[in-house]
Formats: C-alpha cells, sequence, structure tokens
C-alpha cells in the first residue's frame, strides 16, 4: 500500500511520455491490467482486517480512476494529433482548374429568339412552326400580294420555280395557322427566311419572329400597347417608341416602329427602325375563311438579328453566320 | 424620289425649319430616307466675266485670263479647256473659302501672278463635273454672289416611298400632302390649254386598249433644239437627280417631276406612218435610249409606227425616233398605262426607270392632258415652235373607274380605338382630296380621286384618317381576351432541353445557311441531289442542303483556318430532299466534335475525342429524352466504313453516329478525326411519363465472368445472348473491361461483364442465381463461341 502513490506517480509520468496510441495501451495493460501493477494491488486487501479494507480498496480504485483518466485523456490528445497529421497529409491546391467540360453556348439568334417566344408565351401566345420551302400562294397571294404586286420587289424573292420559293418572311405560317384553326388566334411564328441580298447589312438568311393577335374586340391601341411593351421588356428599360405609318400589304393600317436609341449630334433623338405591324387586311381574312366584320386582329413582325445587334452590341449582322467560335464564345 | 426643298415650297410654304418639315413627311409616311445640301459649303464666290484671255507665256495649257468680279478688273491664271473670252463663270474671289475648306490667296502660277479662281461644278460641290469650267448664262449678272444667283441654300430631300403611295412620286402630291399636314392651301402652277396654230395632228392607233387606256398626242413643228435649257430648270432636275439632256427631254422630265406624269418626245421624222400602240411581236428587236439593243417579248406593249416599235410603252424610248439638235418637229406623247399590264416589264429587260416606276405603282389617270399643256408651253418657253392639236385616244371602259368608298364612324373608331369627331374627320378626307360626297346615317360615302389608286376600301380609308391625326396621337390600351390554357405534352421535351443538353456537353450551336455549296454536299452525301435554287446568290450558295453537315464541316474549316483545334458545334434546322414530287423538310439535330475530349488540362486533357466520347454524349441525351436507341454498325458515303454507326428506334433508322471518312475529310482539307452525327429530331423527341413501380426491398445479387470471343462478334450480340438467358429478373449488364492483347490470340478480345439480379419480391437464393449465371455462361459458349477467361 506504501507505494500506491509512487505507482501512480509512475503511471502518469509514463502516459505523459507516451508518443503514440500504441504506447498509450502498453501502459494501460501494465498498470491497470488484469495484471497490472496497481490492479494487483487489490490482492494486498486480503491480508488487511475488515475496518481496513474498505478505505484501502477505495485508495486503489481511486489510483486506477486517476491513471484511467490520465490515458483516456492523453488518448484523446493523440487521436487528435493523428487526424490532424492525416489532413494535413491529405491537403491540395484548391486553385488548380478543375475537370470536365467547358460550358458551350447557345447562339445568339438562339438565345434572342428564346426571350421573344418567353415573352410572349407568357401572354398566352402560342409558338408556331412552319415550312421553309414555300408556296407562292401561302408566301404572297393570300397575304394580299398577287403576282403584279410592286411590293414583290421589296422580297427579292429565292426561287426554285415559279411557284415555290423560299419563304421571305414567316407570315405564311400565320395562314396556315389560321386555315387549320378558328378564331380567337394568339400566336408567334418565329423561324428562318430568305431574301437573294447580300451586302453588310443584308444577309440571303436570317430570322424574323412574326405576332398575330386575332380577337372580336382588338384595335390599332391594343397593337401599339403590345408593341410598346414587347420593346421595353426586351430592351429591359423605358425607351421611348413611336409608330409611324408604312405599308405592307397585309396590314391596314400598317405602322413602322422605331425605337430611342441615344442621341443625334444636335440633341434630338435618334431613331431606329425595328418592327412592322399594322391590323390584319380584310383580304387576308378573306384568304383564310375569317369573318373581317366579326373578327379583327393586329400583326407584327421584327428582324431577330438586328434585335441582337442592338442588345448585343454586334456591329456585323455577317458574323452571325460565319460561326467563328471565338464569337460564339462569347454568348454562353 | 429625290427632290428640292425649295421647289417644294413654291408650292406650299409651312412655317418650318428643314428639319421639322422632313420629320413631318416621315411621320405621315413618307420616309425621308435622307437629305444633303445641293452644293457644297462655300463663300466668295460670285458671278464673274472673263474679259480676255491670253497664252500664258511658259506653260502651254494655262491661259492668263482678266476676270470682272463686278466692280473691278484682276488677272487669274487658269487651266480649263472651256475658258473664252465672254463667258461668265462661277468667280472665286481672294479671301473665297471652297467646299473643303479650301482658301483662295494670291498666287503666282508659272510666274505669272493670279488673284482669284474660275471654278468647275465640282469645286463648289455642285457635281461630280470636273471637266472644265461651269458655264453661266449670258444673262447672270456679274457680280452677284453664286449662292444667290443658284439660290443653293436648298437641300435635296431623299424619300423613300411605300409601293401604294404613287400619287407621292411628283411636287404636286408631295406639296398636297405638306399642305394636309399644316393646313395650308397649295399654289400650283396654271395650266391653261395651249392653242393650235396648225392642222397638222399626229396618227394615232391604239390596239391594246387594255394596256393603253388613254393616249394623247401633239405635234410641235419647227422648234429649235439647239436652244439652252434654262439654268432654274437644270437646277431643279439636278437637284432631283436627273441630268439635263436637251430641252425636250428635260421638259418632258422637269413636268414628270413636277406633276407625276411621265412622258415621251419622238422625233416626228422618224416615225413612220403614224403611232400604234400594239404589243410587241416575239422576236422584235428594239435599240433603246440608252444604246442596248432588247430582244421584245410578246407580253410588251410598245409604242411602234407602221413599221417597227419605236419604244417600250411607260419605259424606254427608243434611240433612233428620239430627238436630237436636227430634230425640226416634235410628236410628244402623254399616256395612261395599266399598272398590271407594265409590272414586271423593265425588270424583264434589266431596266428601272423614272417612268417605269411610276406606271408600274400608278399614275393619275386624270393627269395626261394637263402634263401635255404643261410640257407644250414649256417647250415653246424655250425652243418655240408651233403646236397642234392634241389627239386622245382613250378606251374608256379599260379606264379606271371612279371610285366611291364607305366609310363607317364605329368602324373607325373600333379600328383606331379612339373615336375621333366628325369634323375633324371630314378636313382630314377632304384636305387630301378625298371628297365626301354624300353623309350616310353611319358614316361618309367617300369619292376617290384618280390619283389615289391605293384606296378602294374601307380600311383604306381608316388608315389615312389615322396617318394625318397621328399614330402617336391614339391611345395606347391592353388588349382583353379569353385565357385559354394551351396543351403542352409532357412526353416531348421541348427543343430548347435538347439545345441545352449539348451547351453543358460542351457544344456550341452554330447556325448556318439553308443553301449550301453543291461540290461540298455531293462529297458528303453524294446520293441525294441537294434541290436546286433558280436565282442563287452565288455557285457555293445554290442548293439547299440534304443534311445539316454540309454546313457543319464548312464550319470546322473556318475555325481551324483560325488556329481553333478543338471544335464541338451542334446545330439544328431543316434539311431539304426531293420525294416524288413532294419536298421533305425535315428538322434534324446534327453535331460536329473534333479535337480534344476536354479543354487541355492537368489531368488527361489531351486526350481526343473518340466515338464513344460522342457515343456516351448521346446515349445521356436519350435518357434525357426518355427513348431507346439501338447502334448497328453500317455504311454511309461520308462515314468510316468501320466507324460507322446507325441509330434505331423501334427498329425505324433514326439518324448516323460515325467518324468523318478520311478521303472525304482529304477532299474538304480538314484536319484530325471528327467525329459526326444527325439524327431525325421529330423520331427522337417523344419519350414518354415516367409510371412509378415499387423499389425491391430485397438485395441485389452481382456475378461478374470474363470471357474471350472473336473480334467479329459485337458486344451487342453477347449483350443480346446474356440477357435472353439471364431470366427476368436481371436488372442490369455492365461492360466493365475490354481487352485485346497477344495472349488471347489472334482475332481475339475479352470482355468482362457483370451482371445484376434482384427479384422484386423476395430475396433470390444461391442456387437460382447459381444457374443463371451458368446458363449465360453456357449459352455464350454455346451460340457465339466465347470461352471463359481464366
Amino acid at each position: 500500500m506504501e507505494n500506491l502513490e509512487q505507482l501512480v506517480q509512475d503511471g502518469l509520468h509514463a502516459v505523459e511520455l507516451a508518443d503514440n496510441l500504441q504506447a498509450l495501451d502498453q501502459i494501460r495493460v501494465e498498470y491497470l491490467g488484469k495484471k497490472g501493477v496497481i490492479t494487483q494491488q487489490a490482492k494486498t486487501l486480503g491480508k488487511l482486517s475488515a475496518e481496513e479494507r474498505p478505505a484501502a480498496g477505495q485508495k486503489i480504485n481511486e489510483a486506477k480512476g486517476q491513471v484511467e483518466q490520465a490515458i483516456n485523456a492523453r488518448r484523446a490528445d493523440l487521436e487528435k494529433s493523428a487526424i490532424e497529421a492525416k489532413l494535413a497529409s491529405e491537403s491540395i491546391d484548391v486553385t488548380l482548374p478543375g475537370r470536365g467540360q467547358d460550358l458551350g453556348g447557345l447562339h445568339p439568334v438562339t438565345r434572342t429568339l428564346q426571350r421573344i417566344e418567353e415573352i410572349f408565351s407568357r401572354a398566352g401566345y402560342s409558338v408556331e412552326q412552319g415550312p421553309e420551302i414555300e408556296d407562292d400562294y401561302h408566301n404572297f397571294e393570300a397575304l394580299n400580294i398577287p403576282g403584279h404586286h410592286p411590293a414583290r420587289a421589296m422580297h427579292d424573292t429565292f426561287y426554285f420555280n415559279p411557284g415555290t420559293l423560299l419563304r421571305t418572311h414567316t407570315s405564311p405560317v400565320q395562314i396556315r395557322t389560321m386555315e387549320a384553326g378558328k378564331p380567337p388566334f394568339r400566336m408567334i411564328c418565329p423561324g428562318r427566311v430568305y431574301r437573294c441580298d447580300s451586302d453588310i447589312t443584308h444577309t440571303p438568311m436570317f430570322h424574323q419572329v412574326e405576332g398575330l393577335l386575332i380577337e372580336k374586340n382588338v384595335s390599332f391601341a391594343d397593337l401599339k400597347s403590345t408593341v410598346e411593351e414587347f420593346l421595353r421588356v426586351f430592351f429591359e428599360r423605358d425607351l421611348k417608341v413611336r409608330f409611324r405609318p408604312s405599308y405592307f400589304p397585309f396590314t391596314e393600317p400598317s405602322a413602322e416602329v422605331d425605337i430611342e436609341w441615344g442621341r443625334e449630334p444636335d440633341g434630338s433623338i435618334k431613331w431606329l427602325e425595328v418592327m412592322g405591324c399594322g391590323m390584319v387586311h380584310p383580304k387576308v381574312f378573306e384568304h383564310c375563311g375569317i369573318d373581317a366584320e366579326e373578327y379583327r386582329g393586329f400583326a407584327f413582325g421584327l428582324g431577330v438579328e438586328r434585335l441582337a445587334m442592338l442588345r448585343y452590341g454586334v456591329k456585323d449582322l455577317r458574323m452571325f453566320f460565319e460561326n467563328d467560335l471565338r464569337f460564339l464564345r462569347q454568348f454562353r | 424620289m429625290k427632290f428640292s426643298e425649295q421647289w417644294l415650297r413654291e408650292w406650299v410654304n409651312p412655317s418650318i425649319d428643314s428639319q421639322a418639315l422632313m420629320d413631318q413627311i416621315t411621320m405621315a409616311g413618307l420616309e425621308v430616307d435622307g437629305f444633303e445640301p445641293v452644293a457644297g459649303e462655300f463663300t466668295g464666290v460670285v458671278v464673274g466675266e472673263v474679259l480676255a484671255v491670253e497664252p500664258h507665256p511658259d506653260a502651254d495649257k494655262l491661259r492668263v485670263c482678266q476676270v470682272s468680279d463686278g466692280s473691278q478688273t484682276v488677272q487669274v491664271v487658269c487651266g480649263a479647256p472651256n475658258v473664252r473670252e465672254g463667258l461668265k463663270v462661277p468667280f472665286a474671289v481672294l479671301g473665297a473659302v471652297l467646299p473643303g475648306n479650301f482658301k483662295i490667296k494670291k498666287a503666282k502660277l508659272r510666274g505669272q501672278p493670279s488673284e482669284g479662281m474660275l471654278c468647275s461644278e465640282s469645286e463648289l460641290a455642285i457635281s461630280e463635273n470636273h471637266d472644265g469650267l461651269m458655264e453661266l448664262p449670258a444673262d447672270a449678272p456679274v457680280g452677284q454672289s453664286m449662292v444667290d444667283y443658284l439660290k443653293l441654300n436648298d437641300i435635296a430631300i431623299d424619300v423613300d416611298l411605300t409601293p401604294n403611295r404613287a400619287d407621292c412620286l411628283s411636287i404636286k402630291g408631295l406639296a398636297r400632302e405638306v399642305g394636309v399636314l399644316n393646313s395650308l392651301l397649295v399654289n400650283a402652277p396654271e395650266i391653261e390649254p395651249v392653242e393650235a396654230v396648225h392642222s397638222e395632228v399626229p396618227a394615232i392607233r391604239v390596239e391594246a386598249p387594255e394596256g393603253c387606256p388613254r393616249y394623247l398626242g401633239r405635234i410641235l413643228r419647227n422648234v429649235n433644239l439647239k436652244a439652252e435649257t434654262p439654268l432654274w430648270m437644270q437646277e431643279k432636275l439636278r437637284r432631283s437627280g436627273i441630268r439635263s439632256i436637251d430641252a425636250a427631254v428635260d421638259v418632258t422630265n422637269y413636268v414628270m417631276l413636277e406633276l407625276g406624269q411621265p412622258m415621251h418626245a419622238f422625233d416626228r421624222e422618224e416615225i413612220a406612218g403614224g403611232i400604234v400602240v400594239r404589243n410587241a411581236k416575239a422576236g422584235e428587236k428594239l435599240v433603246l435610249l440608252d444604246g442596248q439593243e432588247v430582244e421584245l417579248t410578246a407580253e410588251t406593249l410598245v409604242i411602234a409606227d407602221h413599221d417597227k416599235p419605236i419604244a417600250i410603252a411607260g419605259v424606254m424610248g427608243g434611240e433612233h425616233s428620239g430627238v436630237s439638235e436636227k430634230t425640226r418637229d416634235l410628236v410628244l406623247e402623254s399616256a395612261y398605262f395599266d399598272p398590271i399590264t407594265l409590272a414586271g416589264k423593265a425588270r424583264h429587260y434589266g431596266l428601272h426607270t423614272d417612268a417605269s416606276h411610276r406606271f408600274e405603282r400608278g399614275v393619275d389617270y386624270e393627269l395626261a392632258r394637263d402634263a401635255m399643256e404643261r410640257a407644250t408651253r414649256l417647250l415653246m418657253d424655250i425652243v418655240g415652235g408651233e403646236p397642234g392639236e392634241i389627239v386622245e385616244v382613250v378606251s374608256w371602259e379599260d379606264l379606271p373607274e371612279a371610285r366611291m368608298v364607305d366609310l363607317r364612324e364605329k368602324r373607325l373608331a373600333d379600328v383606331l380605338g379612339l373615336t375621333i369627331d366628325r369634323t375633324t374627320v371630314e378636313e382630314i378626307l377632304s384636305r387630301l382630296g378625298l371628297r365626301v360626297e354624300k353623309l350616310l346615317k353611319d358614316g361618309w360615302r367617300i369619292s376617290v380621286p384618280s390619283f389615289r389608286p391605293d384606296i378602294s376600301i374601307e380600311e383604306d380609308l381608316i388608315e389615312e384618317v389615322g396617318r394625318i391625326f397621328g399614330y402617336n396621337n391614339l391611345p395606347v390600351t391592353a388588349p382583353t381576351g379569353s385565357l385559354g390554357l394551351s396543351v403542352r405534352e409532357e412526353a416531348v421535351r421541348p427543343l430548347s432541353a435538347v439545345r441545352n443538353f449539348f451547351v453543358a456537353q460542351g457544344y456550341h450551336e452554330a447556325i448556318t445557311y439553308s443553301f449550301v455549296d453543291p461540290k461540298v454536299q455531293q462529297l458528303i452525301n453524294p446520293e441525294r441531289e441537294g434541290i436546286a435554287l433558280a436565282n442563287p446568290i452565288s455557285a457555293d450558295l445554290s442548293v439547299m442542303r440534304t443534311t445539316l453537315w454540309s454546313g457543319l464541316l464548312k464550319t470546322v474549316l473556318h475555325n481551324q483556318n483560325r488556329q481553333q483545334s478543338r471544335i464541338r458545334l451542334f446545330e439544328t434546322g431543316l434539311r431539304f430532299v426531293k420525294q416524288g414530287d413532294e419536298i421533305d423538310q425535315q428538322p434534324m439535330l446534327a453535331g460536329v466534335v473534333v479535337g480534344n475530349q476536354t479543354a487541355e488540362n492537368w489531368v488527361n486533357g489531351r486526350r481526343t475525342a473518340d466515338f464513344f466520347d460522342v457515343k456516351g454524349e448521346l446515349q445521356s441525351l436519350f435518357q434525357l429524352l426518355g427513348i431507346e436507341i439501338q447502334f448497328r454498325a453500317s455504311q454511309h458515303p461520308a462515314l468510316h466504313p468501320g466507324q460507322t454507326a446507325e441509330l434505331l428506334r423501334d427498329g425505324e433508322s433514326v439518324g448516323w453516329l460515325g467518324t468523318l471518312h478520311p478521303q472525304v475529310q482529304k477532299n474538304l482539307e480538314l484536319n484530325g478525326t471528327i467525329l459526326m452525327f444527325e439524327l431525325f429530331l421529330n423520331s427522337i423527341v417523344t419519350g414518354y411519363v415516367p409510371n412509378f413501380k415499387d423499389v425491391s426491398k430485397f438485395p441485389e445479387v452481382r456475378r461478374d465472368l470474363a470471357i474471350i470471343i472473336g473480334n467479329e462478334v459485337a458486344f451487342a450480340q453477347v449483350e443480346q445472348v446474356a440477357r435472353k438467358h439471364a431470366g427476368e429478373h436481371l436488372t442490369d449488364l455492365r461492360v466493365f473491361d475490354v481487352y485485346e492483347g497477344e495472349s488471347l490470340g489472334e482475332g481475339n478480345r475479352s470482355l468482362a461483364l457483370s451482371l445484376f439480379w434482384q427479384h422484386p419480391e423476395r430475396t433470390l437464393n444461391e442456387d437460382e442465381v447459381h444457374s443463371l449465371f451458368n446458363g449465360v455462361i453456357e449459352s455464350l459458349k454455346e451460340e457465339l463461341g466465347a470461352t471463359l477467361r481464366s
């Protein structure tokens, strides 16, 4: 018994010196195991009187407890540094680039088309498609552009034969949709169109979106609000819009739409033409079997590349169709 | 139409400046395309008179002149060939500043002092003409500033008129519009009939009255065509973009610009017999005023004499019958030609003239006589002559009918979205010349004047009222309507999902022309001929694409030529194929991949993309779309014969995947291994709506095996056999290794497979799995000659 205190001191000292979990475990066995030096002290209890035994037993238990606690504390320390060492050895350079694909991107024309489609879809417009090789009837006749009409010259049409052509606008899709359904209609017709014209401001192919709304009671005032709102939503700003009388064979009254786009050198508003629009011409209704006394409608059309150029600051129309990756990458 | 602002203001002169005037015209629907000053900006230029001309002692081409500026005479050295005594010219005095900020200072030219400069038209930026000095009329007042003398404080305004506004192709028509917009009266020149002084008249026969319902002719005898067109007229023509030729041509052009009536003057001596208006006989030839000889078609309306055509009606006169200095007697023509008859005729001969432009759009059918009288008077003022009677041949039944159009007050308000008060409506209409013939209970009956062929229905009148009232003065209201919900099929994935998938796989979207180079397409798709355009823009954009690859491969070339080695592109759009008499226009999805599979990086970034990279991407796409696609080894003329897969859905071909054929690649001058795919969009976008099945709570069992099998056996066959014998509870089959090596023997490879089983309602026992697994192994041995790899 007399050396119990010494044993505890020795034990604590050994724990302190243990620098790994194995050594620590050995110390535990040496002092606290079945044959451990402190455990063995219990054997001396038999030599003591019944009165002395409890106090002596308690002392031994306290001694065990003291050493055990030290071992546990030491173990926790050692485990913690082991984890820290492991973590330290596992550190990586997080600034190295990640693996995998670089993202591609949508063509700016598609990106613009998708925005336009989304804007009008939210107002209940359907998105309609049609053929690009069209017949003369749907591209011209049904739109009140008969064979001799001077407006045909404005269209610079690509022909395959006298009755078959590449559509010069997406309006024929409206005709086809009206032929197939019944009013009211709310639709936009996005797509490729073709004109036999190629220079710095014209490509022989480009994209248009034409819109059409036919209801029992619709007016030029409704057309104005639709066009104005669209332009503000598209450009995400409150720009000035003006309607200029114009002429399209398939609408009447017809207007061209200008938006405020900066200032002229003299400080006046610089107007930029962005869209054409008007009230559906009675002849078009007639061709589609719709009673022009019962229904009225408005239509509008816009050039997608033109809007994309304004929106993204592209200067040269032809870049859209070169598909140069250095151009495309800017529209991810 | 280009016109002089001053000229317009002679007719109607609102008190607004040029810019405001142009804005006003634009906002009325006559879009001003641009304007330019009629001369350059200069100061210090006066009318000068050359008093004396001496040769320069030291220079052959220079002359030493004495020039008066009205107050003094100075010496000027001049090199112009037409300098001569008595000539009146623009004279830039010392201190003058010419266009381009060119200052006139005292100078010595080859030793001779020169104080000022005699000017050509180009030096004053009046025209491009720098052939010699600008010659002024003999009565030009010496000393007067050139700006005042020529009234150069003017601009030429160019309006881009829409085809319906033929009525504005004249000063008269434009003045009418400006008058309406400013509520001003228009001052038209007085046109009085010119009395005949003899009884000679041209013989006129109109054989094609539908094309020429009205034809007027008049003889003007004994004219002096050496007489010069007065400067004021020359200037008005010049400012309208028309060159002065001679008095007869100038006057007809002047009347056309002023009133809108194209006219023509013939040399009477060159007309054999008389004038016949008829259709040409096919093959007849005519040399036109511009010198070109045309072969006429039978649809062409001509003015002929008794032997031959002498003009294409309403387009251009013939050279032979044209006037010249020697012409003594003129025959003047003023006619109304039917727009539909003339439509496209000028273009057929590669022509577009001021006359054809107007006749095709519709000239005022009541204007011919006024124009004839006006032209006769103007001509006589210049070239003298003795006028005869006007002969007029009219086919009343072929002339357009005078039209009445009703306008309903309610309809006007409904279409415009605003009720405009009656007086305003009536005032707008009447100022436009649209006379209210009768007040109706619900609106107006309007009589349409002969100069407005574009107005025939109620909407035309509504547009006129709206246009003059001002579109921007109309209200803005949101449309109302029913709010039905539209159907969107869940099983059909939107195209945007497909596009976004490829974007996420590192593809850029391309948009290439739908017409391509037939030579390129021939290499890629030799079995299908592209539909050819009749009028392509160029040979390399002359046939419609039969495959999107035609455009995409050219795009690859474009980018490879610009140092881009890693290219991943996709495109969606129609391809066009002739099928019998029909044209099949199918939406396609195509892609090309060349270069490293991923952008170069520090792990494995230099691995070139191969067939299985792209196949894997397509398989992911098919998972996204919810469809099952089989890949079958096949052949395609554009693709490598050993690296081509045809894609099948339920046995139907839906597209191709493969490596570009090395020979095609070489012919197209492309680099690298190019992987390509093309799919029929309509065949792949419809998948399924998910239908949930219970998840099995019982364990999944896995067994692996490795077989050695001949190279000629496709994995698909192995899979098929294995699946057939693996029972209904096989949940998955995967390949985890493919190995070829000498140890396996020539022509063999090893495939390592994992099979997974799971039962929905119970645990599969060892015996069952073992027997299925052995069944698979035995059948692979028996059916495909596989051996188990130890």
